[in-house]
């Protein structure tokens, strides 16, 4: 398997600190952020292939992230994170250029496979560029 | 209350219309009697004076032949030969031949002496002197006199014609008396019906006729009949008509006077018998009246009993919709509620479900699958994890409960979408001997919805049927449109227990449920009946316990 660089942005801290800590374990290099602002700090700084992002977060939302994401780093694939009533904002998500959504809360294999395919898609369209 | 209400109502609609239609109705029938009375009135006043007059014309020419008579025998005849008994007698039977009025006759010379007498008082008349009868003057200065009736010894009614004679420088008197039978004759051909009066009075209103009713010849008319005094008739002039109450009585007045001016022709008639078809018309128009209030009345109670059906009617419908309305903002208010709830518990579900993974990775580690309690811990966070899952389950059942998603449109055969359904049931009603009949109307228009929805929504209901009822039972399930409504009906019921009475308003409420804790979340039937909602259908439950319970779910088709 792959060894991929994630970013996984939570408002909540003790999933953003868990979820961190189980995707490390399986190798992945990982890190977390508590809020879009920070992402998008941390993206500046880093070469990372996939974005885990909550959707429903205080200060600049998931969507608003998605789009600056999107706008600064258009190659890196971003799967959306929704926690309560938003399935609206996961499809948008989508539509704004989002990989896939997942529900919260998501076994962390189910989100494995979602992470991967969308690396994989990654590394298809960088090939093709 | 509703019911006092009601019946106040429906009093005012009664009293409204019986007032409304029989006002104008009597006001009508008052009025054509009115003017039916009037002219009727007026015909039957015109013909007694037609009556009047025609009586005072005959009596006038009574009157005037006699006169005539006597006259042209005074003038034809001098004093010398009249004188002569034996020549007047014969003059008498000649004119007494033509006419049987004539009593007597005789010739009386100016100094009032009664010179020649024919008649039956021969012996009591002869020599009798006339110079102070107040007749004698009479004729003397007018030439000629007509008397009142009188009975004078002979004590039959006649009255006396006088005509004076100039005979060179002699005056002399011819002298008839007339038998008044004959004019009793003619007043009394004016006598109609069986109340009706006729006679005639002089100018002090004395009877010269015999009245039927009204007094006796001769004496003052009387009007004892009524308890009360008669008007004086004598002082009439001309022909009068009117109708007129004496004494409470109605009665009408036909007064004539006569050409002599001396008599008056007086016809009374009784109202009630001249103008009995006046009061049939009223009697049967009364009739009528009453018979089309009567039917008025009969009309306003039968007409107000509709209305006030259909009133209730509307007022059930209303309330119906009314308690629609309630469940759907009821709906819309949970669906909020519950999505935040939904929102609050996911977070630290995620959370738990985090932990719990860790925790399971961790023990993957072979430094602790050799702790003595390593499978109590894994089977600790196996079920975490499993309940876990079991909450977000309802989470997620909570947000699609609350969402407000626009749902698809498209096209939808909802026959292929139950039989669709159905195919994911089949096992499981099998394997609980239960049989699902299905009664697919053919060539059901399709609507425009969104299938996965209703798909949803007919599984809810479906398993819900074969929860019921539990072992050994048939669903059915029909199909049917509406063409009046232009809509989808879909029927779907089965033979289970039914459900109480008193849960049957519940059953659409989020969180109601009659399975047991942790079988069922209490949200199918709401998140059912929200889904129905908002594709625009209606979603309706009959349930009889015992029997079972059908659920109906409306569809518009849209064109």
């Amino acid at each position: 398997m792959d060894k991929f660089r994630v970013l996984v942005v939570d408002d909540e801290e003790d999933f953003l600190e868990t979820i961190v800590k189980r995707l490390r374990d399986r190798g992945l290099e990982t890190h977390g952020v508590l809020s879009g602002e920070k992402a998008l700090q941390f993206l500046e700084g880093q070469d990372t292939d996939v974005v885990v992002l909550d959707v429903r977060m205080p200060g600049m939302d998931g969507i608003e992230t998605l789009k600056e994401i999107k706008k600064r780093k258009p190659g890196i694939e971003v799967i959306m994170l929704t926690g309560h009533a938003s399935v609206e904002s996961g499809i948008q998500g989508m539509q704004l250029g989002a990989f896939d959504y997942v529900m919260k809360p998501v076994p962390l294999d189910e989100l494995l496979d979602k992470m991967r395919q969308a690396y994989e898609r990654k590394v298809i369209q960088e090939e093709q560029l | 209350m509703e019911r006092a209400y009601y019946r106040k109502l429906r009093w005012e609609i009664i009293t409204t219309i019986i007032i409304f239609s029989v006002l104008p109705l009597m006001v009508l029938g008052a009025v054509i009697y009115h003017q039916f009375s009037a002219s009727y009135t007026a015909k039957t006043l015109e013909s007694l004076r037609t009556l009047a007059e025609n009586r005072r014309a005959s009596l006038d020419l009574f009157l005037e032949e006699r006169v005539a008579q006597l006259t042209t025998l005074a003038g034809t005849h001098s004093l010398k030969s009249l004188r002569d008994e034996e020549y007047l007698h014969k003059v008498f039977n000649i004119i007494q031949s033509r006419s049987r009025a004539y009593i007597d006759l005789g010739v009386i010379d100016d100094h009032g002496d009664h010179l020649a007498y024919v008649g039956p008082y021969h012996s009591i008349l002869k020599g009798v002197n006339y110079k102070d009868e107040e007749w004698f003057s009479a004729v003397m200065a007018s030439g000629l006199y007509v008397s009142d009736v009188f009975t004078g010894f002979r004590k039959v009614p006649h009255f006396i014609i006088a005509v004076m004679v100039r005979e060179r420088n002699q005056n002399w008197i011819l002298r008839a008396t007339i038998d008044s039978e004959i004019v009793e004759n003619i007043v009394q051909a004016a006598m109609i019906g069986k109340n009706g009066d006729a006679f005639l009075v002089n100018r002090d209103n004395i009877l010269q006729t015999s009245p039927r009713f009204h007094g006796k010849l001769l004496e003052p008319v009387s009007c004892a009949l009524y308890g009360e005094s008669c008007p004086n008739f004598g002082s009439a002039t001309g022909t009068i008509v009117e109708e007129k109450s004496i004494g409470g009585m109605e009665r009408l007045y036909g007064v004539s006077v006569l050409q002599n001016k001396r008599w008056v022709l007086v016809i009374i008639e009784d109202p009630a018998e001249q103008l009995s078809p006046l009061f049939r018309a009223r009697y049967l128009g009364a009739l009528i009246g009453l018979a089309g209030i009567l039917v008025i009345i009969i009309g306003a109670f039968f007409t107000s009993r509709s209305m006030m059906k259909e009133l209730e009617e509307m007022e059930r419908k209303k309330a119906a919709s009314e308690d629609m309305a309630v469940q759907s903002s009821k709906m819309a208010a949970l669906g909020k509620m519950a999505a935040g709830i939904a929102h609050e518990i996911n977070n630290p579900l995620a959370v738990i479900g985090e932990k719990a993974g860790w925790m399971k990775d961790l023990l993957k580690k072979e430094d602790l699958a050799h702790s003595p309690n390593f499978q109590e811990f894994a089977d600790s966070v196996a079920k975490i994890e499993h309940h876990v899952a079991r909450a977000k389950k309802i989470t997620h059942r909570l947000l699609s409960f609350g969402r407000r998603m626009e749902p698809v449109t498209e096209r939808v055969d909802i026959n292929q979408t139950l039989e669709d359904t159905i195919e994911y049931l089949v096992n499981e009603a099998r394997y609980r001997n239960i049989e699902i009949q299905t009664e697919l109307a053919a060539g059901l228009p399709t609507v425009i919805s969104d299938s996965s929805q209703l798909q949803q929504v007919f599984l809810n209901i479906i398993n819900n049927g074969i929860d019921a009822i539990g072992k050994n039972g048939v669903i059915q399930i029909k199909t049917h449109f509406l063409a009046r409504t232009n809509q989808v009906a879909i029927e779907i019921s089965d033979n289970g227990p039914g459900i109480p009475k008193h849960m049957l308003d519940k059953i659409f409420d989020p969180f109601f449920t009659t399975k047991e804790v942790g079988k069922g979340t209490g949200l199918g039937l709401s998140i059912s009946y929200s889904i129905i909602e908002k594709l625009g259908g209606r979603m309706m439950v009959a349930s009889e316990p015992g029997k079972g319970t059908t659920f109906t779910i409306y569809l518009p088709v849209q064109e």
